[in-house]
């Protein structure tokens, strides 16, 4: 940020995007808990939950840590954590479910 | 020091090979790990997910309504971080417009001290609950979903104490003039990771129906 070369303050989010962030992320909440409420099929419930929730992880990380402005390089070694744990948890989830049948 | 007082950017702060700061890159590299920690908790979670052969149930105890407020307020804790950040940064760069400096630097510590609130906040709804389900027959070891659902949402709690202690600390060192945006900026990288590991834990614990 302020102490990044790559990183400019005229780059950052002002204060009324940060607001209106909130408010998308309200939103999506709510949307999140009305699915509990309203009876979806759940063939439909997983993939519509899971896309709420991937907005919602996305704008946090993208706006509020700033990742979209900053350097590539702390991207890297954030999805580099993530991207080693998706991999486990596939792994394991195939692994555990062969094992129960 | 006096109350306005904040500590600016060292001019002379060395030059790194990559351009980055240090600490900044040590913080995401810490985060990466930290995808793996809470991974491997929420891992372990679905593995055994609907696995318990003896109640209390997930089904029967979680409580949504009362979350949902919680992971409202962990949200708003979000903005308030940043909030809070933007204002130790417009403090800095008003370093000479005294009176400029004191108004944002006083606001960077209210919405400081709103983000250790709302964070506080979400650790009393967490006790609630914790005490609610144990009121209902649900410990530790009752059952898989007992051992998995405490230690993953205790994990997350403790890392909300650790980042409401942070906070506070970030707060009361600005009233002695230690405190650089880049200190604030490293603590919000933190309490926004501890957001939004609660948004995945929200959905996959409590609103995937079980």
């Amino acid at each position: 940020m302020s102490t990044d070369a790559t990183h400019s303050d005229e780059a950052h989010s002002t204060t009324g995007q940060y607001v209106r962030i909130a408010i998308i992320l309200t939103i999506l909440t709510i949307l999140e808990v009305a699915t509990y409420y309203v009876d979806i099929p759940y063939a439909l419930l997983i993939p519509l939950l899971l896309v709420l929730a991937g907005m919602k992880f996305a704008l946090v990380v993208a706006y509020y840590m700033h990742l979209r402005y900053d350097s590539k390089l702390f991207s890297g070694f954030f999805f580099f954590g993530f991207t080693i744990e998706i991999l486990l948890l596939i792994a394991l989830m195939v692994l555990f479910g062969i094992r129960s049948g | 020091m006096s109350d306005a007082a904040i500590a600016h950017e060292a001019p002379e702060e060395h030059p790194t090979s990559t351009g980055l700061n240090h600490r900044k890159i040590l913080m995401w590299a810490f985060l990466g790990s930290e995808c793996i920690f809470f991974g491997s908790l929420i891992t372990t979670y679905l593995v055994y997910r609907g696995k318990s052969v003896v109640g209390p149930y997930p089904s029967e105890i979680l409580n949504i309504p009362l979350t949902s407020v919680s992971t409202f307020v962990l949200l708003m804790s979000s903005l308030a971080m940043v909030l809070a950040l933007a204002g130790f940064e417009r403090a800095a760069g008003a370093a000479g417009d005294v009176e400029r400096q004191q108004q944002e630097l006083k606001k960077g510590r209210f919405w400081l001290l709103m983000t250790a609130v709302l964070g506080t906040g979400f650790l009393g709804f967490q006790a609630y609950e914790f005490i609610e389900f144990v009121h209902h027959g649900l410990g530790l070891t009752t059952n898989l979903f007992g051992t998995t659902f405490f230690v993953l949402t205790g994990f997350h709690g403790t890392h909300v104490g650790v980042g409401v202690l942070w906070l506070v600390s970030l707060l009361v060192l600005s009233y002695f003039g230690k405190v650089k945006p880049l200190d604030v900026e490293l603590g919000g990288l933190y309490w926004h990771f501890v957001d939004i590991v609660w948004i995945i834990i929200f959905t996959l614990i409590y609103l995937i129906p079980h």
